[in-house]
């Protein structure tokens, strides 16, 4: 298993990001200038309220009451013997209001765009489950809401098309580019510089702009301090690993941020592979990329020799994203944390073993994570402890999975 | 003098405002893009604005994401970008020309090799759409190091404080986006942009250009009264896009837009001159 390396030893993660957004060279605020006075209220109202007892207090009762937080960590007993090695503990994202972790991140910035007195909120979306997470918050706020959506992933996903529509929103199939995440990032990006007055604009992962990867680590955060108490109250004592999935990083900077001091507990990201990383269809700039600016700041990326974004491919819609959280490229950089790839295959088959040994469907997304779980814990000793993310459930995917076995629903 | 400033000089002394092309290099193929740049020269453009094809043009409306995907195809790149400016040089050593794109091609290549490359193929000033002056500091050593003008952009939402850095930090002179949105919106307010200009020119000696949504000879003519420069763009591409199969009807077309345009932006009446 590998360690924490020795960049990493005598960093103080609380420095980061600076104040202007910067995770070492990565981050920042790369966007044209119309958004930066937007960014820039963002901002203030974020560094306002984040320590606000009124927001907090508010955060917190809709965390519990409106999204059934805290998630369980639940100990995979009948996968831990299957594997034999390390204790497998599951935290149960899938168990959220709208079921996946998106939502912990939509109740924040709908609560901040309620305090900033916007009135519209608008959000890119890859799987939709972000994009269902906003709809959610905007028809409890009685917000307008406008998703983009790649016109790829609006067929993949039709089930959260639908529910999308039904909770109120707008979907706008994105026909630009490759038609997938990326693509309705950049067009959310143009709806709101065209919309600025009136709109919020609620990323979904921890990319984009300074402050997007702050605050949205900060409200994906909750998950790491549970899952942290909840394991000290069981077991009286640290993870020896945590794995979490990878596709902006939100899910994984939530858990892996309150564990960053903890040295001794090795963090895995696990990146899309897709068919392999060798055809080039993966979905793994940390694995496969190099850094560049995109979508607001600068970070590993899947770009050619001339700074061309590449398409991406990923059985998971969630994971089909050619950059990632700049604050994910600073730990890879450091050693912290260690990230690794899982191939559209090995994570159907970690999605078919979840499901039969503990009754879980998991998120395609979330299949990752758990296949890369079942690769390491057979390597490690059995009073060892590995947390996984289980970031989403995979109701979403039974329309792909069926296709996959050629079964017509 | 640099050729940005002395053509600016040059229409000040004549009482007449810049005229500033926008179109894609490469669109919709790479040879056609320096005969353009000649033939709008010849209708009367002052400055050319080059965009450098990139594949997520984030600030574009659907005519130039459009005309980027078509130079795509062809695999346009930032160095070809830079043979087809050299090509133009040749033949042409007193238009300015100016490169529009985004930080990643640019990125790619490297700041420094970028610059140099760029001043040895004659390009004049640079624009950085998703580089602002935070970011953009080490870029912008670079092109002044190598005589090319960083030119940034200010929009109707930049506070007065920004306002000063950005333009403590341009050369050349300010672009200003004229409206809120992406290029080719409809939405053009000209009292608002003369409020603007008013408020820019405060700050700055620099000449102003005007872009974004203008798109016929009225409102270049509307801009020309508040602004030293106008600049055209996505109407412009759509001639490209309509005219893609036909190169003769495309110099054409732009021909006698360009020529309209000059047209309109040379018979106003001077305001405050
Ligand atoms: C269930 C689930 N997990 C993970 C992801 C990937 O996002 P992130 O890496 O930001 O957690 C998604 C994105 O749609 C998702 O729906």
């Amino acid at each position: 298993m590998s360690k924490a390396s020795d960049d990493a030893a005598g960093v103080d993660f609380s420095q980061y990001p600076d104040a202007r957004g910067h995770f070492g060279i990565y981050g920042g605020r790369f966007v044209a200038e119309t958004l930066s006075a937007a960014l820039d209220e963002l901002e203030a109202a974020y560094k306002r309220f984040r320590n606000d007892p009124d927001f907090i207090a508010e955060l917190d009762h809709d965390l519990q009451h409106y999204v059934g937080r805290p998630s369980p960590l639940y100990y995979a007993e009948r996968l831990t013997a299957a594997l034999g090695g390390a204790k497998i503990f599951l935290k149960r994202e899938d168990l959220n209001h709208t079921g996946a972790h998106k939502i912990n991140n939509t109740v924040g910035q709908a609560l901040l765009a309620k305090r900033m007195g916007k009135t519209r909120v608008i959000a890119e979306t890859g799987a939709g489950q972000h994009g269902v997470a906003t709809a959610t918050v905007a028809a409890r706020f009685g917000m307008k809401c406008v998703v983009y959506m790649g016109a790829e992933d609006v067929q993949r996903q039709s089930p959260n098309v639908f529910r999308m529509k039904l909770l109120g929103a707008e979907v706008v199939p994105v026909t630009a580019g490759t038609r997938t995440l990326k693509d309705a990032m950049n067009e959310a990006l143009r709806d709101w510089v065209t919309n600025v007055d009136d709109t919020f604009y609620i990323i979904g992962t921890v990319a984009g702009p300074h402050p997007y990867p702050l605050m949205v680590r900060d409200f994906q955060a909750v998950i790491g301090r549970e899952a942290k108490r909840q394991l000290l109250a069981a077991t009286g004592r640290l993870p020896d690993a945590l794995i979490a999935c990878v596709g902006g990083g939100s899910n994984a900077i939530g858990l892996f941020h309150p564990f960053l001091e903890d040295r001794q507990v090795a963090l895995y990201g696990v990146e899309a592979a897709g068919a392999g990383i060798e055809t080039g269809r993966h979905a793994a700039p940390l694995a496969a990329g190099k850094p560049g600016v995109l979508h607001g700041n600068r970070t590993y990326l899947m770009s050619d020799e001339d700074g061309q974004i590449l398409g991406t491919h990923s059985i998971s819609a969630g994971l089909d994203y050619p950059g990632v959280g700049p604050e994910h490229a600073l730990l890879k950089d450091l050693g912290r944390a260690t990230y690794v790839c899982i191939s559209d295959e090995e994570a159907l088959e970690a999605f078919e073993t979840l499901t039969r040994l503990e009754g879980i469907i998991p998120a395609l997304e979330s299949s990752h994570a758990v296949a890369y779980a079942m690769k390491l814990a057979p390597t490690m000793r059995k009073d060892q402890i590995i947390v996984v993310n289980l970031s989403g459930r995979g109701d979403k995917d039974i329309n792909t999975i069926a296709r996959m076995k050629g079964i017509d629903l | 003098m640099s050729r940005i400033a002395d053509t600016f000089a040059r229409r000040r002394a004549e009482g007449r405002k810049l005229l500033v092309s926008f179109f894609t290099a490469g669109d919709p193929n790479p040879d056609v893009t320096v005969p353009l740049m000649h033939e709008v020269v010849k209708a009367g453009v002052d400055i050319i604005e080059l965009g450098v094809p990139f594949s997520d043009p984030m600030a574009e409306g659907p005519v130039i994401q459009a005309a980027c995907e078509r130079a795509l195809r062809h695999k346009v790149n930032l160095p070809r970008v830079l043979d087809m400016v050299r090509a133009f040089r040749q033949q042409n050593r007193h238009t300015p020309v100016v490169l529009m794109g985004y930080a990643n091609p640019v990125e790619a290549m490297g700041y420094e090799r970028f610059a140099e490359a760029a001043a040895g193929a004659g390009v004049d000033g640079v624009i950085t759409v998703d580089l602002p002056p935070e970011e953009g500091e080490e870029l912008n050593r670079a092109l002044i190091g190598r005589g090319i003008d960083p030119i940034l952009l200010v929009a109707p939402t930049t506070k007065p404080e920004r306002l000063q850095r950005i333009c403590a930090a341009a050369r050349g002179f300010i672009y200003y986006v004229s409206l809120k949105g992406v290029t080719g919106a409809p939405t053009l307010d000209v009292g608002d942009v003369a409020a603007k200009v008013q408020e820019i020119r405060k700050s700055t000696d620099l000449p102003i250009g005007v872009g974004f949504g203008i798109r016929d000879a009225d409102s270049a003519a509307a801009v020309a009264r508040v602004a030293d420069a106008v600049v055209v763009g996505s109407a412009l591409v759509r001639l490209v896009e309509q005219h893609q199969d036909d190169t003769y009807k495309l110099r054409e077309a732009m021909a006698d837009l360009v020529a309209d345009l000059r047209r309109a932006i040379d018979t106003i009446e001077p305001v405050g001159a």
